[in-house]
């Protein structure tokens, strides 16, 4: 059995949320450039090329990419062979939130209850799902996600026969209503199967992979870039002012589902793309 | 008061009367000068409570421009910290009752409903889009920061700013023009 120290789980977590918010991942900086090659409105490139700006600003001079630097989501992969130590895992990792968002200038956006509306002032607490793998690490894999991105996500229960055809709409249909609303160009995430919320759970996990990266499945890699191609044919562009890049990817993981089901969840994602992972 | 600049851009100072509101079209792009109010949810809700029971205003609306914004904390030495637009429309509650009171313009990003669009028409108002998710660059046209009101609603205080030369493009314009329509139209191949 490995011992982590909770105050290491908590300096990892610092870590990762300021960075998060300041630099962008070279990822999401390769697919400006990308949309840049193909982008065609003169007011679309402008704003690519302001993203990319936006990007630099934020690193040199250390101000957050976006003003809404986000609820913090965390998937942790614990290895069952680890054990963490000096304290809880969840107060760990919130501790880690706390103290990265007062020390390094982000903002606050938590309320501690959805009636009241009371600012926590520390950006606490997290959104923490832990998953309990093989092995003797401890994978943390952060998001600091934008808010008016996450009020466009959508979740819909599909009946068998509507079928991969049924799914296909459904997700451009995702991307057509979020619309300027969600600072487009937007990545997609999406989860196909399970339940209602196990489908939710996997449409934000599918959001950590590699953005440009094929799916490591053929079938569902033909079917993002199929749906990738429609999306940027809807012709919302760079923060809807008209374009080519609506989405920057469409990222999809599948769950065996029961017979009478086709729960489709997508969470919606800004260009603000803010992914960072650490393995302890 | 509008002023069309060599570059092609139009230059806004606030206050506004309806004859500038008029110059203003769909799709202009514009720089923002002078003096703008932040407000979002938290504020416009406490807005709308002081309309309700016949009570002022933080600040006087008549011809000015609301920023919809949320920054994030300066850094010691610093004005402010990122300070980007949020989604228009959870405002749009609220905004035809100011765009009554002579609120002359708003800043957000994203689509406003049919109420706010036509309150646009019938007060001659407009609505700006920034660059939502750009609060790093969008920073640096902020040359002045104060807290108007509600200190305690933290990020959602009204603050007073002065800007210079803020870029904006003009989405609704009070003629009924709409960029995220023709923008849209222009460059769609696909129907969802």
């Amino acid at each position: 059995m490995r011992e982590i120290h909770a105050s290491v789980v908590t300096d990892a977590v610092k870590k990762l949320c300021i960075e998060a918010n300041l630099e962008l991942e070279p990822d999401v900086l390769r697919a400006f450039d990308r949309a840049l090659a193909r982008e065609r409105s003169p007011a679309g490139r402008q704003v690519l090329e302001i993203l990319k700006e936006n990007a630099e600003v934020a690193r040199t001079r250390r101000i957050p990419y976006c003003q809404d630097t986000g609820v913090v989501v965390c998937f942790v992969e614990l290895g069952q062979d680890v054990h963490v130590v000096g304290g809880g895992l969840e107060a760990a990792i919130n501790e880690g939130v706390r103290q990265g968002y007062r020390e390094g200038y982000l903002r606050a956006s938590m309320v501690r209850s959805p009636f009241d509306r009371v600012n926590t002032g520390d950006n606490t607490p997290a959104v923490i799902h832990v998953e309990v793998v093989e092995g003797a690490t401890l994978r943390l894999m952060l998001m600091a996600k934008g808010g008016g991105c996450e009020n466009r996500s959508k979740f819909r229960m599909l009946t068998p026969a509507e079928g991969l055809e049924g799914v296909k709409a459904w997700i451009l249909e995702c991307l057509r209503t979020a619309g300027p609303d969600a600072c487009p160009p937007l990545i997609a995430g999406v989860g196909v199967g399970g339940t209602f919320e196990k489908a939710a759970l996997l449409s934000k996990k599918a959001l950590f992979r590699e953005l440009g990266s094929p799916n490591p499945d053929p079938f569902l890699d033909a079917l993002e870039r199929e749906l990738l191609e429609r999306a940027n044919r809807l012709g919302i562009g760079p923060q809807g002012y008209g374009g080519d890049t609506t989405a920057l990817g469409i990222h999809i993981l599948t769950y065996p589902c029961h017979i009478t089901s086709l729960p489709v969840a997508v969470t919606i994602e800004c260009h603000a793309h803010r992914h960072k992972e650490v393995t302890l | 008061m509008i002023t069309l600049a060599p570059d092609g851009l139009k230059d806004v100072r606030p206050p506004l009367s309806d004859a500038d509101v008029e110059q203003l079209k769909a799709g202009d792009r514009v720089r923002i000068s002078g003096v703008l109010y932040t407000a979002r949810d938290a504020a416009h809700a406490r807005m709308r409570a002081l309309l309700e029971r016949g009570a002022p205003l933080p600040f006087d609306v008549r011809g000015q421009i609301i920023y919809y914004t949320g920054p994030s904390p300066a850094r010691p030495g610093e004005v402010v910290g990122s300070i980007g637009p949020t989604t228009a429309s959870r405002m749009d509650p609220y905004t035809p009752a100011l765009l009554a009171l002579g609120l002359k313009g708003t800043i957000g990003k994203g689509c406003r409903g049919p109420a706010v669009r036509e309150a646009l028409r019938r007060h001659k108002a407009v609505y700006f889009g920034a660059i939502g998710g750009a609060g790093a660059v969008l920073s640096r046209f902020v040359r002045a920061l104060e807290i108007v009101a509600w200190e305690d609603l933290g990020t959602e205080a009204v603050r007073r700013l002065e800007v210079e030369g803020f870029p904006a493009i003009v989405i609704n314009d009070c003629w009924g023009g709409d960029l995220y329509e023709t923008g849209m139209r222009e460059f769609a191949r696909e129907e969802a």
